[in-house]
């Protein structure tokens, strides 16, 4: 009789804190950082450094990629015990297809300039690594609400090493952020020039080397030992 | 024909899809740690480029471009689908993917043993999809497309394999801790995509 209790107000609470319980917060600040996707887990590098150069296609893309992500976690959960196992690539990549679409007539909607910008890349969302790695990694084994969350943390995680390369960049390679120059004209007559190696792509690799260099030094557990 | 030659030694060198355009690179960065395997995923990937840009070709241009349903109908010359490439892009890469396999798996199983799990990957690998969109973006003909996929495909095996010889040798240096494996590898990556940087004097 305790037991039937005890149990009930155990699935009581589990449902009272469900939403953001520690458990789906940990689900939103571990991606930002130890289980990063681009340094730690090697996922959706391709657009990373494309879109880079200017800080504003680079916030646009990592809004991008986190709705996607996240509904496309949240879908595939919501349909995870009813797909075949052996299609179920094919109904992936259909449902992130269908949502890149959408993300993509919207920004050409609302922001042609950086549509155009970001031309190929946001149809490479579909085959960006993260999305279909946390589908196959998360959703295919956790509810929706959890997914959806992990959708956004990988989405966040993402996103701010975009913002950090993005603004390293467009500083120190245009002398702008945001479009706004950030050098004193005074600093130019004086001699200084724009860094014209942080404009080229080879530039955000170096910049995420240092970026993976930094974290892996505070955090040794981290360590590639091969 | 010299357009071809021009279109194909572009997109194998000039314009390389790993180190120009930095596309098809978390595959890039993950299979590189050896040469072998690194010549089993620049063949696939080559195989697959060769054949999907140019039936994508096919499919943008007899159904989806504005006037393309002209030949079913003529009140349907005015329906543009192109908003629908996306999907039916990766649609026909992923069914490719599997028919490949299955091909290669039935008539030489030799081959199929050495692309093994490489085959499936390459649906997700993201140069497959970039060739058909770069495709689409700089309006090939037909022959241009199918020499497009080649040479990109030659242009991104080149890269993985040179990158994996390079990473190969690496086992010998001292790096520091931190750095190792993947931090070195980016670093690497950064420094090739400069060298390949001076390709792009030349004008073809």
């Amino acid at each position: 009789m305790s037991q039937a209790t005890e149990t009930t107000t155990a699935v009581q609470e589990q449902k009272k804190d469900a939403w953001f319980s520690p458990k789906n917060r940990k689900l939103i600040t571990d991606p930002i950082g130890d289980n990063n996707p681009i340094t730690i887990q090697i996922l959706g590098l391709c657009s990373a450094l494309a879109v880079t150069t200017q800080l504003k296609p680079a916030i646009i893309m990592a809004i991008g990629v986190t709705i996607v992500t996240a509904f496309a976690n949240l879908i595939i959960s919501a349909m995870r015990n009813t797909i075949p196992n052996r299609i179920r690539m094919i109904v992936q990549l259909v449902v992130i297809a269908a949502l890149v679409v959408i993300v993509d007539q919207l920004l050409r909607a609302f922001v042609y300039d950086v549509s155009k910008k970001l031309s190929v890349f946001i149809g490479l969302i579909i085959t960006n690594c993260i999305v279909m790695g946390r589908l196959e990694a998360f959703a295919m084994a956790n509810k929706p609400w959890p997914s959806f969350l992990d959708g956004i943390g990988n989405g966040l995680g993402y996103g701010a090493i975009l913002v950090i390369i993005a603004l390293l960049r467009e500083s120190l390679g245009s002398g702008t952020i945001l479009g706004y120059q950030i050098i004193p004209q005074a600093f130019y007559t004086a001699g200084y020039v724009n860094n014209g190696l942080m404009v080229t792509p080879a530039a955000s690799m170096f910049i995420i080397a240092i970026i993976i260099w930094i974290q892996r030094s505070r955090n040794p557990k981290l360590v590639d030992i091969s | 024909m010299q357009d071809l030659l021009n279109i194909f030694i572009k997109s194998a060198f000039l314009e390389n899809m790993v180190l120009a355009y930095f596309i098809g690179m978390c595959s890039f960065m993950a299979v590189s740690k050896s040469v072998k395997t690194a010549v089993g995923l620049g063949a696939a990937v080559v195989f697959v480029l060769g054949i999907t840009v140019p039936i994508n070709w096919l499919f943008q241009n007899l159904l989806l471009v504005e006037g393309a349903l002209g030949w079913i109908h003529p009140s349907l010359a005015t329906v543009d689908l192109t908003f629908l490439s996306f999907i039916v892009f990766i649609a026909v890469i992923a069914a490719l993917v599997q028919l490949v396999e299955m091909v290669v798996e039935k008539t030489s199983p030799t081959l199929y043993n050495a692309l093994g799990i490489f085959l499936p990957l390459i649906t997700v690998n993201c140069a497959i999809l970039a060739g058909a969109l770069f495709m689409v973006q700089r309006e090939y003909n037909f022959p241009e497309s199918v020499v497009y996929g080649l040479g990109a495909g030659i242009g991104w095996a080149i890269a993985i394999i040179a990158m994996a010889a390079i990473r190969e040798k690496l086992r010998y240096s001292n790096i520091p801790p931190a750095l190792r494996g993947l931090g070195i590898a980016f670093i690497l990556t950064g420094l090739m995509g400069i060298a390949f940087m001076s390709l792009m004097g030349i004008k073809l």
